[in-house]
């Protein structure tokens, strides 16, 4: 393995561990650093330690504690000042004890994503201190300015530091308000790359990411039912990349995906964590997202799918997370059980005051997909000049375009686009 | 143990009905007591009058600039605050969630600067960053 395949797998458990060494998130980051340019310098000649991980630790650890105590001689109470309320102290710790505890990692993300944080500068403190990855790559990925990203990092580690925000997991009573941050910094993470499919590859990398991460919290909150419901539904999501984007470059959406193309592999995995929760039967919406995708997953074909399974898992979604945007898929899913009339009555319902979805271009391109199945296509064609006129992504432009020209097209035109079916995505 | 201010923020053009006053009156009360029971309490201090009290003073060349009114043109004006230690942030907030409750208004959570002239030196050469 390369010193960069370690640094990618080690380095957020490694800053972690220092982290609590140290009681100082910069101080911890410079140790880990210098831990690896040693590693790059000497494991090309001397051959790669048994255990890179701890080797990494050891040396960093060694190296903060040369450096503190230079600094200590230098200013004594400054060292001191720089201490994390909660973390060891420095030195202290017994030299043998280099095992990578995974709570350094449970805690460093629970210090990540505290609610003191806004929900931009967690997903950025996750990204760097758990990930890894270098400020220049967070900037990219979310089309960020550098310089930007660097002060949204630097702000929040100063905030951590002044403010004092702890440096340990949540007591039990705490944790329910507090996972949902967490989970949903990785969701995020996995939509930001997931949506730009059509876009770079350096984005599709969030995705990847956001699957290692989910793999972290899944294996350290093993009891958490949600957390390993987050993990099923980014594997299954994952696992359709391949088939998402058509040999034109459009977006495909689930009716048109070639099947072949999804990932067996991600799917199956996927699945049994699906089965494990329901088991388990401690829903939550990311395991109801889960399950809706499971259902997806195992059918040979759209037509094939089971309608049915979906409209009850999301009418359970609907009863924890009454929002407009999950009563829309449910009439979606509406439509194919009981026909588009009912689907469009039942999305109809979404329009009144308080249903919201007015200025959400996906609730007129769900209206306008149910009004041309029910032949009513200058309608249709209203509703698909509604979505087109709020989005701006040119990738469903160019689909709302195509679907309105196979409406209003003339008569004697064939119609381009066989019937297409929406699938609004979970928000 | 660390040193915040909780500070309260109210709209001083909605007015409070004098059953919500008793109300809040009596929950700070008990708070304080509790806060002194825990061993957090410090001090606290609610503003006499509304924003239009305040009066801002700058140097200005050789002289004194008066300016009549808060220092923030915002709708919303500190109307009181407490000094409360506390352990760490999650403590902090867990005090600032009682006190939001009792005084019935937001309350924005601070730490408290607790270093020397060299802390202070170094947070302030940084804070443009």
């Amino acid at each position: 393995m390369t010193v960069e395949a370690v640094f990618r797998r080690e380095y957020g458990r490694c800053v972690a561990t220092l982290i609590r060494f140290l009681g100082d998130i910069d101080a911890a980051e410079e140790a880990v650093q210098d831990a690896f340019t040693v590693a790059a310098a000497r494991w090309p000649s001397d051959g790669e330690p048994p255990n890179p991980g701890a080797w990494i630790v050891t040396t960093a650890r060694n190296r903060a504690i040369d450096r503190l105590r230079r600094e200590s001689v230098r200013d004594e109470r400054h060292a001191q000042a720089r201490h994390l309320y909660g973390a060891d102290t420095a030195g202290s710790a017994p030299p043998q004890e280099e095992g990578t505890v995974p709570d350094d990692r449970l805690r460093l993300i629970f210090t990540c994503c505290h609610p003191a944080l806004n929900q931009a500068a967690q997903v950025a403190l996750t990204l760097r201190l758990l990930g890894g990855l270098e400020t220049p790559e967070i900037a990219r990925a979310f089309l960020v300015p550098e310089a930007a990203m660097a002060q949204r990092i630097v702000r929040a580690k100063r905030k951590i530091r002044d403010a004092r925000i702890p440096y340990r997991v949540p007591a039990e009573a705490e944790l329910p308000g507090r996972i949902a941050p967490v989970l949903a910094v990785v969701y995020l993470v996995f939509n930001e790359g997931h949506a730009a499919t059509a876009g770079s590859l350096l984005r599709l990398d969030l995705c990847a990411e956001a699957i290692r991460l989910a793999r972290v919290l899944a294996e350290l909150m093993p009891d958490e039912p949600e957390a390993q419901g987050l993990l099923a539904l980014l594997l299954l999501l994952h696992a359709r990349r391949a088939a998402r984007v058509a040999a034109d470059g459009s977006l495909a959406r689930l009716a048109e995906q070639d099947r072949q193309l999804w990932d067996r592999d991600l799917i199956t995995e996927g699945q049994a964590i699906v089965r494990a929760c329901v088991q388990r039967d401690h829903p939550g919406p990311y395991q109801l997202q889960a399950a809706i995708n499971a259902v997806h997953s195992s059918a040979p074909s759209f037509d094939s799918t089971d309608w049915r399974a979906i409209l009850t898992l999301y009418d359970q979604l609907y009863t924890l997370t009454p929002t407009p945007v999950v009563a829309l898929n449910r009439a979606v899913a509406l439509a194919e059980v009981r026909g588009p009339a009912a689907g469009l009555a039942a999305v109809d319902e979404l329009r009144t005051p308080g249903g919201g979805l007015d200025g959400y271009y996906l609730f007129h391109a769900a209206r306008a997909d149910l009004l041309r199945r029910l032949g009513r296509d200058e309608e249709a064609a209203a509703a698909y000049d509604a979505a087109r006129a709020l989005t701006a992504n040119p990738v469903e432009q160019a689909f709302l375009d195509a679907q309105r020209t196979a409406v209003s097209g003339p008569p004697a035109a064939p119609r381009g686009a066989p019937p297409r079916r929406l699938h609004i995505p979970d928000k | 143990m660390t040193q915040y201010l909780l500070a309260l923020y109210r709209d001083y053009a909605v007015a409070i009905s004098p059953e919500r006053s008793q109300q809040v009156w009596a929950g700070v009360n008990s708070l304080g007591d509790r806060m002194t029971d825990a061993g957090a309490f410090v001090f606290k201090g609610g503003l006499q009058g509304g924003a239009e009290s305040a009066t801002v003073v700058r140097q200005s060349g050789g002289d004194f600039l008066m300016t009549d009114g808060p220092y923030t043109e915002t709708k919303e004006h500190l109307a009181g605050f407490w000094i409360i230690n506390a352990a760490d942030l999650d403590e902090a907030l867990e005090w600032a969630k009682l006190a939001a409750v009792a005084e019935q208004q937001p309350i924005e959570v601070r730490p408290l600067f607790g270093g020397d002239l060299d802390d202070a030196i170094q947070a302030n050469a940084s804070d443009a960053q």
